[in-house]
């Protein structure tokens, strides 16, 4: 199963090399991470997707936490939260086919945001359910590359930041 | 107050304490050991950085205290790697500092560079690259206080050149203040009151305690809750000296080469009372057959510990000694009497023991009679290997802070250096290092650091001719063929040796000649009957002290419970 933890870390450098070398290191496979600076400057948020079941990610949870450049860690799994991921993907096709592939960006509402010779860029963001979904309709016209940032999440409402699984005892 | 800043961290040394650093220099570090030869802290020229690491180590397992190793960048920097995965794997409080070449030039592949952060980023609690000179006291200050506070381990600086010479202005920091970081001391009092429902419900409980205890200065703690509640205790290897090894409480260490009492005691047992102990494979031997009728209860103040090898029923985050003082407040003496005369029967008919079957010294009756001889009040530090087993078998161990060895990532190489760190820290006590033939050949060039420092260490090598540990598993496991573990062999040699006898070639080096080469003492022990008369000498000795006991060469540590075994399954020899 898939988790995904919100990790508050000090905006250092070397902080994100902490982060996945610790990861790497200790073995647990890690589906995405995606970092950014937050309302403190001073601070910055990872999102990353972690591969595993609950003892797996207990254990992540306590190794990330006894690092001392992070602040705090909101395990966001099964809770009410907004999930987003962006997606550029270049798809090859020839002039006779792109009408095909605008008909399906659209009903995904995604964007064509470049048009060359030979191909299309399409963005795309959603869940990432739809984001595979639509990777898997433009497969048959060639896909050339795939960019993608990786899952980020907010927990909804007001409550869910502060108390949502977060892993201090 | 304005100064280079080399000086303040020299400055902010001394407001944390240090009385003694060790190390070693070269170009980047240079303008700090200008400022600390002004100064008054003792400052110990090791031969080797990771002497340096492990001597400081030594100074802190022995002292309680932050030990201070210091290194040029480079180089200098890449050997302290060893020493500080060492106290790591060990949770030893140490303050590393290291050179580094100047801010604009990292990344360049400067002359003398290594990434050292980079490099030890794995094998520190946490570490600091220094970019600006105004830093350095808020540096300092939270280095101390990271590598001593919670679950203790080694934090590293790395100081530029650049930055050393710059000037800035030098306040010291009151107080520290890291929002993540807030270790939990006190442990959450509902979790206490069920942990001490779980020993109250119990029949045949179990204490199983190690390093932790002698982190947080729980030993008393730990032995009034035993003797109250009647509680037997087992002890990891890193425990010893935790619990009086003479206590009728003591079941002896538990693990691969555990008391036949305690691993049975863990095995039988329907509650273990784990306390600063992390169940090592060592110690657990097969998980699946570990403690299987026993629930578990776990105190300690890393919560990544709990539940990661063995599920525990109540955990309980937080500092044993405050723990242990909350659960002494709940405990009454239990009615196990059936159980503990059960477990002390195992203790009476299984003890430690060791043929005298040959005129050949026994490394054992060689550890026995440092005992013996000290009347237990000696600080014993180890090499790796049998030498090791047999050290923390036959010295009992009645104080904390006595029994100093790599346990966590047995580091060969460890004990002698230790043991001039432990003998820097108290230069009025006994100090001896227990060491195999080949581990003492890692850092023997401390001879001249322990020999010019007046260092009284005596070292004791138990010379099998033999990596003893190594050959004792390809005994066990690979069919006796003693591949490369023979320290003897020579191309004369017959390829395939398992058969050490008279026509043996001689050993190499001579440790006596090299003692005395260093300057230092050197005597080598035959015969059993002069055992004794040579451990006089060496004790008394106000010099440094190389003592070689040839011993019986294919003795093998016993008991031993194999690699993948349960706990219970225990081979006695
Ligand atoms: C050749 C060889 C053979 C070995 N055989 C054995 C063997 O038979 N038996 C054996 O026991 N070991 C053996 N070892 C050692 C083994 O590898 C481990 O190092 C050892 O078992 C770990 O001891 P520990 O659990 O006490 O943990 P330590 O490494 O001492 O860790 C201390 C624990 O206490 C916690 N702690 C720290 N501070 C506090 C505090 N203030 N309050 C509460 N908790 C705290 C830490 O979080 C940690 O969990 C052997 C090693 C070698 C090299
Ligand atoms: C640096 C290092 N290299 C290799 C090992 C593997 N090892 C463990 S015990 C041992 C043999 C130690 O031999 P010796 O010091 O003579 O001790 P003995 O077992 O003979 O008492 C070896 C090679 C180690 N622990 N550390
Ligand atoms: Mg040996």
């Amino acid at each position: 199963m898939d988790y995904t933890l919100s990790v508050l870390v000090e905006n250092h450098p070397g902080v994100l090399a902490k982060i996945s070398g610790l990861l790497s290191g200790r073995g647990f496979n890690i589906r995405s991470i995606a970092a950014g600076e937050t309302e403190d400057p001073s601070v910055t948020r990872i999102i990353m997707v972690v591969a595993g079941d609950d003892r797996i990610i207990d254990q992540v949870k306590k190794q990330l936490d006894r690092l001392v450049d992070v602040i705090r860690i909101t395990d966001l799994t099964g809770i009410p939260s907004v999930d987003r991921e962006l997606a550029l993907v270049k798809v090859s096709s020839s002039v006779s086919r792109r009408a095909e592939v605008f008909q399906i960006v659209d009903v995904f509402r995604a964007k064509v945001v470049d048009i060359a010779h030979k191909s299309l860029t399409v963005e795309v963001t959603g869940e990432l359910g739809k984001v595979e979904a639509l990777i898997e309709m433009l497969k048959p016209f060639g896909i050339k590359e795939i960019v993608r940032t990786g899952k980020i999440s907010m927990g909804r409402g007001e409550a869910v930041a502060e108390k949502g699984g977060e892993s201090r005892a | 107050m304005r100064m280079p800043g080399a000086k303040m961290v020299v400055e902010a040394l001394k407001r944390e304490g240090v009385e003694v650093v060790f190390g070693y220099p070269g170009g980047t570090i240079m303008p700090f050991f200008d400022f600390l030869h002004r100064e008054d802290i003792r400052m110990i020229l090791n031969r080797h950085e990771q002497g340096a690491v492990h001597a400081a180590d030594g100074y802190a397992r022995a002292s309680g205290r932050v030990g201070v190793a210091v290194s040029t960048s480079g180089p200098g920097a890449t050997n302290l790697v060893t020493g500080i995965a060492t106290a790591n794997m060990d949770s030893i409080p140490l303050v590393l500092i290291t050179g580094q070449v100047p801010v604009d030039m990292i990344g360049n592949d400067a002359f003398q560079e290594a990434d050292i952060i980079g490099i030890s980023r794995p094998i520190t609690k946490h570490s600091y690259l220094v970019r600006d000179v105004e830093d350095i006291p808020r540096i300092v200050k939270e280095a101390f206080h990271i590598a001593r506070t919670g679950r203790p381990g080694p934090v590293l600086i790395d100081l530029p050149k650049d930055v050393s010479v710059a000037e800035g202005d030098f306040t010291y920091p009151e107080e520290v203040n890291i929002r993540g970081y807030k270790p939990i001391l006190n442990g959450n009092s509902q979790a206490i009151k069920r942990a001490m429902d779980f020993v109250r419900r119990s029949k045949k409980p179990v204490i199983y305690a190690g390093g932790g205890i002698i982190t947080s200065e729980a030993s008393a703690e730990l032995t009034a809750f035993a003797r109250k509640t009647g509680i037997p205790v087992t002890l990891t290897l890193m425990g010893l000296g935790a619990f009086p090894g003479t206590d009728p409480l003591f079941l002896g260490m538990l693990g691969m080469h555990g008391t036949v009492a305690a691993n049975q005691a863990v095995s039988e047992c329907d509650l273990i009372i784990a306390v600063g102990a992390r169940f090592d494979d060592r110690v657990t031997g097969r998980v699946s057959k570990f403690a299987p009728k026993a629930k578990v209860v776990h105190v300690d103040i890393d919560p990544a510990v709990i539940s990661k090898n063995v599920l525990v029923d109540v955990p309980v985050v937080g500092d044993a000694r405050e723990v242990l003082q909350e659960m002494l407040k709940l405990a009454e003496p239990l009615p196990i009497d059936s159980w503990r005369e059960e477990l002390m029967a195992w203790k009476r008919e299984n003890p430690l023991t060791y043929r005298q079957d040959c005129p050949v010294i026994k490394p054992q009756y060689v550890v026995e009679k440092i005992y013996e001889l000290t009347g237990g009040d000696a600080i014993i530090t180890t090499e790796v290997g049998q030498n090791q087993m047999w050290a923390a078998h036959y010295f009992l161990y009645d104080r904390p802070r006595t029994f100093l060895s790599s346990g966590g990532l047995g580091t060969m190489g460890y004990g002698f250096p230790a043991a001039i760190g432990a003998q820097a820290a108290f230069p009025n006590r006994v100090v001896f290092d227990i060491a195999g033939d080949g581990s003492i050949q890692m850092k023997i060039q401390e001879l001249a650091t322990a020999v010019l420092n007046e260092l009284p260490v005596n070292i004791a090598i138990l010379n099998n001719g033999y990596l003893g540990m190594v050959r004792q598993w390809q005994e066990f496991f690979f069919d006796k063929a003693y591949a490369f573990s023979c320290l003897g062999q020579r191309p004369s040699c017959p390829r395939h040796c398992n058969t050490p006898n008279e026509e043996c070639p001689p050993y190499v080096p001579d440790f006596v000649k090299l003692a005395e080469a260093y300057g230092a003492m050197g005597v080598r022990v035959e015969r059993p009957e002069d055992v004794e008369g040579a451990l006089r000498e060496a004790i008394q000795s106000p010099r440094t002290f190389i003592l070689e006991f040839l011993v019986s060469r294919e003795e093998n540590v016993f008991p031993m419970v194999s690699p993948g075994a349960g706990i219970n399954e225990i081979m006695i020899g």
